[in-house]
């Protein structure tokens, strides 16, 4: 009888503190949605693989800010010949790589030259397109020649694609990064976690956290009780769906940011009925994008009327040109000589806001006699039948990519849109570096789209995320898909 | 005796035979190309077609077929496409959390099942049996993912007594580890729990009956120890056939269970692999887990040779 | 756990005499009845329209205008488990007919047989059984899409082998009796026997049998659903409603619990149902009681 008790008391204890408030921690648990294939981001192009090692354990000459603004990073400052063409990186010395091997200009070398060499795995060789030579200075000074200037060439350098690796660990990267950021890999528990910890000999401003436990919550259902029971302190990328679950619990934070995403419902523009003009258009009058941004993404989440982030200098709203109209949806269907209506099917990705959406929409187009069968597909399906065999009569999806109006140019792109009078704007984009002229272009690209209404354009994709109310340093938006733990720490 | 576990193993053979090539032509159908899935939106088809030469998803079928049921024999189940590393690697890290959670709630099915069977049976008909009984049939009828949520909210998020998922690994601890399973094997092992009660019940019900047990009552020894040396050991038969295929049960129920509770288990494998493609992953542990119900299965038509002489002379 | 059920010999009158008796057929067959009658009355009447969202109500605990509270789209919990029951019957029910269908000719055939015949079809039946259900299911409906129909197949299929089981074990109790030597010397076929004669004496066990299957069916169609891969909206399903409630368990407990107590109270009706049935036609287990 004496050892239950002992046993009891013993259990009880281990159950009290072990569930104990934290105090002064240094230590984080950040949930993530996706897990990273492998833990290369000069080898892929899965964005959880930026979300985990970016910045945390892989620097680049670059970086991006968390305002999308570029910073300096391992070079700590460049010089930009008059041409545009020369720039000249100066970079910092003394920096050494976690496996303790130093890092000079030569890994600068090898890292681009690997990147845009003929047998590169690099998702993004865009990137790197521009670079005609690149040339070891000294140690500590680097040139790179480019073929023609480039605007975004200082940005570009700042993507997690772009990040500097050794030669000697290059290969291996995929199991066991090694970078020179203030915070070396551990451990990958494969399906579960992966952990960061403290670099030691780390260059720059030291960090606060000594260990960051990177924890993969595939579920917005298991995400919220992990949250509320203190297992997960932060997702940084939150299920908006979810929010409403947290936001009145004064022990979290909830913070709303933007995203380059904007959400759309796909339009097949080659697959009849959807290549008539006023099929499109109807579509168009019958989404109530109020309606779907409530539903399918708690309320949060900016209204568009074309592709273009709101927050761009660029955009014009034209979302006043489809007012949510249910008798004119149903005129311009008896125009195309569709009164009794249809059906089509309206393929549906696993993130909620296609989920939820699709729900959504698929009762909104019911009103005006169109009749939806939902199709909801994992990511394999959707790359594979919606966007590579363009298998598909709607589909709802958010390009989350920044500037990426150019898509509907592309030959052979899912949408199926082809509009000459859109691509010769593009071509003169490209050709055009004059800021104002490329917002005016910017701007008539995006009025050929909305006239045309190619796709149902819905809402741009809020950044929700929630964290523990006394963690403090992670950024609100999300220019690139990263988690910067560089900042921070835990107040008190 | 010896004949009759012959028979027994070659057709536990030749049934793990025939589900492999099941399971290797069912994945053979799946639609999805792993190798474009790999590579992102912006490969090119030559890209991708390098990746499968690469990948060895060119090969003859049978030629892959036979290749990889070379591979099972030799534990080299290949490597997974998404994670890149062996499956054998994945299996074993995974096996560390689903066989204990199975281990646990089969435990805590039995430990609860078995007393509230002897309990029942015991008092048949009285009221003691039909609270038992009835408390069984709700168990049967409760779907176990919603009694998990039902505990998760109660206990994790509430009393904040356990995590209400994820697993930190053996690493961290006994006693974390274990708690972290401890809701899991709860919402297994009640269903199970429930229906083993019942099966218990009824067949010690049934012994109880039968002559020899009269014989043994008239013969003057205390019903406690009729109960427990005869009975008990006479219903054994039916109490293990249920615990074999339950065990069955318990290995599709970890799939939704990892599911809820987000833990790195085989179940929540398996079901990221189906929806990633990575079908050597799912092959590999669709064949592991037939290979279990059919080795559980056989142990449990030995069992019966040894609960039961008759048997033996039987087959 | 042979279930070893002898020609009943009772009249109708005394049967449904037992019945009366019976708690757990009174208690089961009441449920059933109701849950029934609620999917009918759902083709005619629900209190709200299903298939209209109303975003601006979304998540209203359950008050005086909507019993059972709304879910994340506003729409009525209270119709969407009424509708749901006609998806979880549905779904169940075609699932026992596959299995019967296909499974009790074969569980016959094998028992008139015998020999090689029976020896490879319990094998086939051994093969089945050597997947977890659940993981196939998943696997079926990852190939076929997901769907009701999908699920309607993935779980029949499961159900096969279980009434192959079944009704061959039947069969071959009833093979050996006089009536069937009697058939056999009139120079009766084994399929004439085996339809006259030998079915409608397991009939009782392919009941009992049904509603276990039937119940089970509701489960497995929750689980599918509850993954995602069952019904797809806007046809309403308890095991989609509980997975929609699920990120929603700390605003709106309300949309987990009612459908999640739907389920748990329809499945316990077919097993007591099913358990009533046993008693009163099983004369063993009346002399148990």
């Amino acid at each position: 009888m004496k050892l239950w008790k002992t046993i009891l008391a013993a259990a009880l204890l281990a159950l009290a503190t072990s569930s104990q408030a934290y105090a002064a921690r240094t230590d984080l648990v950040i949930g993530i949605t996706l897990e990273p294939p492998h833990l290369d981001p000069t080898a892929g192009a899965a964005a959880a693989i930026d979300e985990v090692l970016y910045a945390n354990v892989f620097e680049g000459l670059t970086r991006i800010g968390p305002n999308g603004e570029v910073l300096p990073d391992l070079a700590e400052s460049w010089a930009i010949s008059d041409d545009g063409k020369v720039y000249t990186f100066k970079l910092h010395t003394g920096v050494k790589f976690h496996d303790g091997t130093d890092f000079d200009a030569s890994d600068v070398k090898f890292s681009l030259d690997r990147a845009r060499a003929d047998n590169s795995v690099n998702a993004q060789k865009g990137l790197f397109a521009a670079i005609d030579t690149v040339d070891v200075v000294d140690p500590a000074t680097v040139k790179v020649t480019l073929k023609n200037p480039q605007g975004s060439f200082l940005y570009n350098m700042g993507w997690g694609d772009a990040v500097i690796v050794a030669p000697e660990s290059a290969e291996t990267n995929k199991e066991k990064p090694i970078g020179t950021g203030p915070f070396k890999f551990q451990s990958w528990a494969k399906g579960s976690s992966i952990t960061l910890v403290k670099s030691d000999n780390y260059w720059g401003a030291p960090v606060s956290l000594d260990k960051a436990e990177f924890r993969i919550v595939p579920d917005a259902a298991a995400a919220v009780p992990a949250l509320l029971s203190g297992d997960i302190q932060a997702f940084p990328f939150f299920d908006p769906d979810s929010v409403a679950q947290v936001k009145d619990d004064p022990r979290f934070k909830v913070v709303i940011g933007s995203t380059e995403g904007e959400t759309i419902l796909a339009i097949n523009n080659k697959k009849p009925p959807f290549d008539k003009l006023e099929v499109r258009q109807a579509i168009a009058f019958a989404l109530d994008r109020k309606a779907i941004i409530d539903g399918a993404s708690a309320g949060l989440g900016v209204p568009i009327g074309s592709h273009m982030s709101p927050a761009s200098k660029a955009y014009v709203d034209l979302t006043g040109l489809y007012p949510h109209n249910v008798d004119k949806a149903k005129e311009l269907l008896k125009q195309a000589g569709l009164e009794n209506g249809f059906k089509a099917t309206l393929k549906l990705p696993p993130p909620s806001y296609a989920r939820l959406g699709g729900e959504i929409i698929a009762s909104q187009l019911r009103d005006v006699g169109i009749d939806l069968e939902i199709i909801p597909v994992e990511w394999a399906q959707w790359l594979d039948q919606v966007f590579t065999k363009k298998d598909y009569d709607l589909t709802i999806v958010s390009h989350t990519e920044p500037n990426d109006i150019d898509i509907y140019s592309r030959k052979d792109y899912y949408f199926n849109y082809d509009n000459p009078a859109f691509d010769k704007i593009i071509a003169e984009l490209n050709l055009t570096s004059d800021d104002a002229k490329r917002n005016t272009l910017l701007g008539e690209a995006q009025k050929i789209l909305a006239d045309d209404a190619v796709v149902g354009f819905l809402y741009e994709l809020p950044k929700v995320g929630v964290w523990d109310a006394k963690l403090q340093g992670l950024w609100e938006n999300a220019p690139i898909q990263a988690n910067d733990l560089t900042k921070v720490k835990w107040s008190e | 005796m010896t004949a009759y576990l012959l028979k027994r193993l070659v057709i536990a053979i030749a049934t793990l035979i025939l589900a492999s090539m099941v399971v290797f032509a069912v994945l053979e159908i799946l639609p999805g190309d792993p190798a474009r899935l790999m590579l992102g939106l912006n490969a090119s088809a030559d890209q991708v077609e390098l990746l499968r030469d690469q990948m060895g998803l060119n090969a003859p079928l049978v030629l892959r077929y036979l290749h990889w049921v070379g591979g099972l024999l030799s534990l080299d189940f290949g490597r997974s496409y998404t994670y890149s590393v062996p499956v054998i690697d994945l299996v074993r890290e995974r096996m560390a959390v689903s066989l204990p959670l199975a281990l646990i709630a089969l435990a805590l099915s039995t430990v609860i099942a078995i007393p509230v069977g002897l309990y029942s049976a015991s008092r048949r008909g009285r009221a003691g049996d039909t609270i038992a009984m009835g408390a069984a049939q709700l168990g049967v009828a409760v779907p176990n993912f919603w009694f998990a949520l039902m505990l998760i909210y109660l206990f994790a998020v509430w009393l904040r007594l356990v995590p209400a998922g994820g697993f930190p690994g053996w690493s961290a601890g006994v006693w974390p580890a274990l708690k972290s399973l401890l809701l899991p094997a709860v919402a297994l092992a009640l269903p199970q729990a429930a229906i083993l009660a019942r099966v218990a019940r009824s067949a010690l019900i049934e012994v109880l009956n039968e002559d020899y047990i009269r014989t043994a009552r008239a013969k003057g020894l205390p019903y406690r120890a009729v109960l427990w040396r005869h009975a008990l050991r006479n219903a054994m038969i039916p109490v293990l056939t249920i615990l074999g295929l339950q065990f069955a049960f318990l290995i599709a129920g970890t799939i939704i269970i990892e599911n809820v509770f987000y833990l790195p288990g085989l179940g929540r494998l398996v079901f990221q692999a189906i929806t990633q493609r990575d079908l050597i992953v799912v092959e590999s542990i669709v064949m592991l887990l037939v290979v279990a119900v059919i080795a559980v299965n056989l142990v449990v038509d030995v069992s019966y040779a040894f609960v039961d002489p008759r048997l033996r002379g039987r087959q | 756990m042979t279930l070893h059920i002898d020609i009943p010999e009772e009249t109708l009158g005394s049967i449904l005499a037992k019945a009366f008796r019976n708690r757990s057929f009174l208690i089961g067959f009441v449920i059933t009845v109701l849950v029934v009658a609620m999917a009918l009355i759902s083709y005619v009447w629900t209190p709200y329209d299903v298939t209209k969202l109303v975003i601006s109500d979304k998540t209203l605990a359950p008050s005086s205008a909507h019993w059972f509270g709304t879910d994340h789209f506003g729409r009525d919990i209270l119709s969407m488990i009424m509708v749901g029951a006609r998806n979880s019957i549905a779904v169940a029910l075609v699932a026992v007919g596959i299995g019967m269908g296909v499974g009790v000719p074969l569980g016959a055939f094998a028992a008139a047989r015998g020999g090689l015949i029976d020896e490879s079809l319990m094998r086939l039946n051994d093969l089945v059984f050597a997947f977890p259900a659940l993981l196939s299911a998943i696997m079926i409906t990852a190939i076929f899409g997901p769907g009701a129909i999908n699920a309607i197949i993935a779980i029949g299929i499961f159900n096969i082998p279980v009434f192959a089981r079944v009704a061959r074990a039947g069969a071959l109790a009833i093979w050996p009796r006089e009536f069937i030597l009697a058939a056999r010397a009139a120079g009766k076929s084994k399929t004439q026997i085996s339809i006259e004669h030998v079915l409608p004496n397991v009939a009782t066990l392919l009941l009992v049998q049904g509603t276990i299957q039937f119940a089970l069916g509701i489960l497995a169609e929750a689980g599918l659903s509850y993954v995602g891969l069952g019904a797809q909206p806007p046809m309403p399903s308890w095991g989609r409603m509980l997975f929609d409630a699920q990120t929603r368990m700390v605003v709106a407990p309300w949309m987990a619990i009612f459908p999640g107590m739907a389920i748990v109270i329809t499945v316990l009706g077919l097993n007591l149902l099913g358990d009533g049935i046993a008693d009163i036609l099983d004369p063993k287990s009346r002399r148990q009681r």
